[in-house]
């Protein structure tokens, strides 16, 4: 159960971001944990979604309303600005239509936030250096049976927003629970964006 | 964890009769009719623990155990309907009837219509969804519950508990769609009327008054059971179960049964001709295919649901080709823009259509969560 009342650090910081009472789809849900504290501490109102049934068997078990669904064929279910925000968290580098889903969150939202482990981190690029692909806490699969296929830095992830007329609203680089303000691209193990369209 | 083999046990029919005329959406009145029906469980103080199962095509009134310990069969949900399954007697009221038009003791064609003392045969007006509805308000009114912890339905019995839902919406706390539809499509409908012809077209069927001439229209029934048949299989599952096997090992060269999927429905066909009413059968299909809650809004279904207050539970099956996952996305999608509070499951299963009346794990596992949290809110 996902009732607990202290949340995973990096959940905390989107919880942070989540303004009371709003709207929220948490893309890529999992248990619920997310929307089950914002439901409690906010107030929000939202639905999960996520690809596999038995992840919705616990959202129901820890009271959220998730909907299975396959990110990858898009939100044809939620119509445009349904929500103040959508949330993509340690989805985005595991998923094929990277810069479809990042459109359609900003379709279906007002905000979204997306977080990614930080492929630029030093840990990695020692280990590249080193000959290898990374391992580590934030990318704990070996190359040959990892389902991140699409991995990015910071500098990527900014452009491909860019590319798109998507304004980045914030931006949180952490490591281990702290926040890193100094070299961040490549002292930060995880990325935290609040982003939205570029008003016209 | 999951305890599915206790059982209700043994159960016992009940009739209500109504005297208040009921209005039909055709223009026609029932001027008293009667609803044969079952309950299992407890109703509580607070009369807050009632479940209404709505039935299918071919369903009735007795959902869960049987009626004698001879019984071979038990009810048709009994899989799930019973104590610490997941629509749990220990904590629910259940509530199953059989609908206006069936012919399992409620009213219907094969009644005897009083004004006449006759059967109501070809007289007995068409049913819709929102008829049933209606009539199965008031017997909720009859048994003292004001409002349902949920009505849950599979195929057309998902209808009705979306038509509850949008009729009486302060009446419905959760509503649990199964592998149902927003309304049928074209594809629907043409099976649907296939069905309908083979029985029209029997020459036992006397334009629907054959009680008069002592007859039953066995091979219309019958052809019309074994095309349903196969709409509520998939493809692969019938594969599975049948392949290409013949009886008899090798082809014969002639017109008898030789493969065993032709065994199969044959044998489903005239089981089912031997006890359900050929009138009920066009009665049910014209049902499913009149349904449609948006048809008097402009076909905006999200309009339909905004008057909706229930929370809502969708389900759908892989394989399920009759009313397939696309179908109840539709439902989820405008209960989505309607702002309604959903869980959607998307269950893969080899079982097609008849998958809402197995028990494939995550699908249970889904009823079972999803149950837990409606017996939480009412204290059962």
């Amino acid at each position: 159960m996902s009732a607990a009342n202290t949340l995973r650090a990096d959940l905390q910081l989107i919880a942070d971001w989540v303004a009371p009472s709003s709207r929220v789809l948490d893309l890529g849900c999992g248990d619920g944990a997310l929307l089950s504290w914002l439901n409690r501490h906010k107030a929000v109102r939202g639905y999960g979604v996520d690809f596999d049934v038995n992840n919705v068997v616990r959202c129901v078990q820890a009271g959220v309303n998730a909907i299975q669904g396959n990110l990858e064929t898009g939100l044809a279910e939620f119509e445009d600005q349904r929500f103040d925000h959508v949330v993509l968290s340690q989805t985005i580098q595991a998923m094929h239509n990277t810069e479809q889903i990042l459109v359609e969150m900003l379709r279906v939202g007002r905000e979204a936030i997306v977080t990614f482990p930080n492929f630029g981190y030093w840990e990695n690029r020692w280990q590249i250096l080193q000959g290898h692909m990374p391992v580590s806490e934030t990318i704990p699969y070996q190359w040959y049976n990892t389902p991140n296929i699409h991995w990015c830095m910071l500098g990527d992830f900014e452009a491909l927003c860019a590319q798109n007329g998507i304004r980045v609203l914030e931006r949180v680089v952490m490591n281990e629970a702290k926040r890193i303000h100094f070299l961040p691209n490549l002292r930060g193990s995880l990325a935290f964006y609040r982003v939205a369209r570029q008003t016209a | 964890m999951s305890d599915l083999t206790r059982s209700v046990g043994i159960v016992q029919a009940q009739t209500a009769v109504f005297d208040t005329p009921l209005h039909l959406a055709s223009g026609a009145v029932l001027p008293d009719y009667q609803l044969c029906f079952e309950t299992y469980g407890t109703l509580n103080a607070a009369r807050s623990n009632a479940i209404l199962i709505c039935h299918a095509l071919s369903g009735h009134h007795h959902v869960a155990g049987r009626y004698t310990p001879e019984d071979k069969a038990a009810g048709w949900w009994d899989n799930m309907v019973g104590p610490g399954k997941p629509i749990d007697t220990d904590r629910f009221f259940v509530v199953g009837l059989n609908n206006l038009g069936g012919c399992h003791g409620s009213t219907g064609p094969s009644s005897i219509n009083p004004a006449t003392g006759q059967p109501w045969g070809s007289s007995f007006p068409v049913m819709t969804v929102p008829d049933w509805v209606c009539s199965q308000a008031r017997l909720a009114d009859r048994l003292g519950i004001d409002r349902w912890a949920a009505v849950i339905g599979g195929s057309l019995g998902g209808m009705q508990a979306l038509q509850w839902s949008i009729d009486y919406p302060e009446r419905v706390a959760h509503a649990l769609v199964i592998a149902s539809a927003p309304k049928l499509s074209a594809q629907n409908i043409a099976f649907n009327d296939v069905a309908r012809q083979a029985i029209l077209t029997d020459p036992d069927f006397h334009g629907g008054d054959y009680y008069a001439h002592d007859a039953i229209p066995r091979r219309g029934l019958r052809l019309a059971r074994m095309l349903g048949h196969i709409t509520y299989l998939s493809d692969d599952g019938m594969g599975e179960k049948f392949g290409r096997m013949l009886k008899s090992g090798d082809y014969q060269f002639g017109y008898e049964v030789e493969f065993e999927i032709e065994s199969y429905l044959r044998y489903q066909g005239d089981k089912f001709s031997d006890y359900f009413d050929a009138n009920t059968y066009l009665l049910m299909t014209k049902a499913l295919d009149y349904f449609d809650p948006a048809k008097d809004l402009n076909d905006d279904i999200v309009a339909a649901l905004k008057k909706a207050t229930a929370r809502f539970m969708v389900a759908s099956f892989t394989s399920d080709w009759r009313f397939s996952p696309e179908r109840s996305r539709e439902i989820v999608k405008a209960l989505v823009a309607a702002d309604k509070e959903v869980v959607y499951g998307e269950i893969e299963s080899v079982h097609g259509h008849d998958a809402f009346l197995m028990l494939d794990e995550p699908y249970v596992n889904l009823m079972r969560a999803y149950l837990n949290r409606v017996a939480e809110e009412v204290s059962a």
